[in-house]
């Protein structure tokens, strides 16, 4: 008796957290389709609000800027990261837990005080707002998560992999391009593919570095949004919805499938 | 063996150069912005001050930091009450639903924050479906003013924050021995006390590093009052926001932030000192 009545609280608060996290944002994909402007009333399915969006070259500009930005910084953090969790995993260095620490730290910042530290650095030594800055910025936030991914990766290995390949003579760059890295290889996809979400997402950093010329997705739907619910707003925003659940799926299997 | 070495150094350098310049010293930076004197045409002028600290306890000021805190302990503890009882039943769910389960966790702890703060304004809005769901029912004669107003800043907070409470706590809670609460239970302790005596005091890592992950971006993510919230609700996050961007005060603007990051220092301590024995908390995010 007090174990069902405790699976019935137990299902009625996970369906009701889940439902909560859920139900807006389904809301807004439900109403992109709805075929008038003001009303909540359901009037029939449109793709009205997608063909403005699809008009838009102003938009159309803004996420290929960002979809540049995305691939190049989740790149550049991805090597960096990469091979900073395989040290951190394979080397007993000096400043290793200075290091480890840092990088922890730098996951708990808010996002506002990087963006005004990088705006200040960024204006001291000279340098303009736009896709550069934008592109420091960005590699900078995604280097401490790609890190984790991969060294959170590497530690549930059995490290005696590494050392019997050590044993039987590999070199250490040769344990790194051999064994290593092949090992680590979902978790730096899934690395490369967060940091992607991370920097197309990106709204409190990006808001202090950019500059007018290098105009990026996000900041571009924070001043829509600023002028209030709209039907082509509900479209766009249902699409980058889509768009990152996809990479968050993928990235989950990949991890998946291999563990 | 020298072209190893040449190797680590290489990558160790590259990471340490990369966080030393653009976390490290911008941060310094802004320590020092600070201390010098705002100036209206240069922004900054070099000249030593203390003014900006005394500034911040002008009574608007102060009254903003209240504001936020009461917000930001709102919202907190809002994420704590919701997502405590939602890990601890998570972890006990059936092994053949836990992935999927989780991955329907970890996507709105990846989706983009904006667009669902722009949900909760579409779910809040006068004629939004809220007020209209509550006008069907008969629950209220006339819609509600639900937008623009601080409530709606701690729904849309605490919309945004839960996975991030949920996470760490859930991986704390997979890692819990379900013999403690059997061995409780036999020895005739009431639900009551093996929550108080056993499992919250086993959870505390999870707690505080919940807490954490959700108390600061609370007071910070600027973009929500922005959205959701009417012209008074102005949090920390927006007034430096405000300096740096309309008022062009930098050194003001500084010196917020960085007592912020003493806040988040402070926090980072409490959590290390309780956390010593858990060295898993790299599992906390995926």
């Amino acid at each position: 008796m007090r174990a069902s009545r405790h699976s019935l609280l137990r299902n009625f608060w996970l369906l009701g957290v889940y439902a909560f996290l859920y139900f807006p944002i389904l809301v807004v994909v439900f109403y992109s389709f709805n075929d008038t402007k003001f009303s909540l009333v359901w009037q029939g399915a449109t793709l009205n609000w997608y063909t403005t969006l699809w008009q838009d070259s102003n938009l159309w500009l803004a996420l290929l800027h960002s979809l540049i930005l995305g691939f190049f910084a989740s790149l550049v953090a991805v090597i960096i990261g990469s091979f900073a969790a395989m040290n951190l995993y394979w080397y007993r260095f000096r400043g290793r837990q200075l290091l480890y620490g840092l990088i922890f730290i730098l996951i708990v910042t808010p996002d506002l005080v990087l963006g005004i530290s990088l705006l200040i650095l960024f204006s001291l030594v000279g340098l303009d707002l736009g896709f550069w800055s934008l592109l420091l910025a960005h590699v900078t936030f995604c280097i401490p998560f790609v890190v984790i991914t991969v060294y959170s990766r590497l530690v549930d290995f059995d490290s005696h992999l590494f050392e019997a390949a050590r044993d039987l003579g590999a070199s250490e760059v040769t344990i790194f391009r051999k064994v290593m890295f092949p090992l680590a290889l979902p978790a730096i996809i899934v690395g490369l593919l967060l940091s992607f979400t991370l920097s197309i997402d990106d709204v409190v950093v990006s808001y202090f570095v950019a500059g007018p010329e290098y105009e990026i997705l996000p900041l571009k739907i924070f001043s829509m949004a600023k002028l209030g619910v709209r039907p082509e707003l509900n479209a766009l925003c249902s699409v980058v919805f889509v768009i990152t659940v996809c990479i968050v799926m993928a990235s989950h299997f990949i991890l998946r499938k291999k563990s | 063996m020298k072209y190893d070495s040449h190797f680590k150094y290489m990558s160790l350098t590259l990471i340490w150069v990369w966080l030393g310049i653009f976390a490290l010293l911008s941060f310094l930076l802004v320590l020092g912005v600070s201390f010098l004197e705002h100036d209206a045409t240069h922004i900054v002028i070099p000249k030593f001050t203390w003014s900006s600290y005394t500034f911040l306890f002008h009574p608007i000021l102060l009254k903003i930091f209240g504001y936020s805190f009461v917000v930001a302990i709102t919202a907190t503890a809002s994420c704590l009450l919701i997502g405590y009882p939602f890990a601890y039943f998570l972890s006990q769910i059936h092994i053949r639903y836990k992935s999927l389960l989780m991955l329907f966790l970890v996507i709105p702890f990846w989706t983009s924050s904006l667009v669902r703060s722009y949900a909760v304004m579409a779910i809040l809005k006068t004629k939004g479906i809220l007020n209209t769901i509550l006008l069907s029912l008969g629950l209220i004669h006339e819609p509600l003013q639900l937008l623009f107003t601080n409530t709606a800043v701690t729904i849309g907070l605490v919309y945004n924050l839960l996975p991030f409470m949920v996470l760490p706590l859930y991986a704390n809670f997979e890692r819990l021995d379900e013999r403690l609460l059997e061995a409780a239970e036999d020895l005739g302790a009431s639900r009551f006390m093996t929550l108080y005596r056993i499992l919250i005091p086993l959870t505390k890592p999870g707690i505080y590093a919940g807490i954490m992950m959700v108390f600061l971006p609370s007071m910070t993510l600027f973009y929500i009052p922005d959205l959701l919230g009417g012209a008074r609700s102005v949090l920390l996050g927006n007034l430096i926001e405000n300096q740096f961007l309309f008022a062009n005060n930098w050194p003001v603007g500084s010196a917020i932030s960085v007592l912020l990051t003493f806040v988040m220092g402070v926090m980072l301590l409490v959590y290390w000192r309780n956390s010593q024995r858990s060295d898993n908390k790299q599992q906390v995010l995926l």
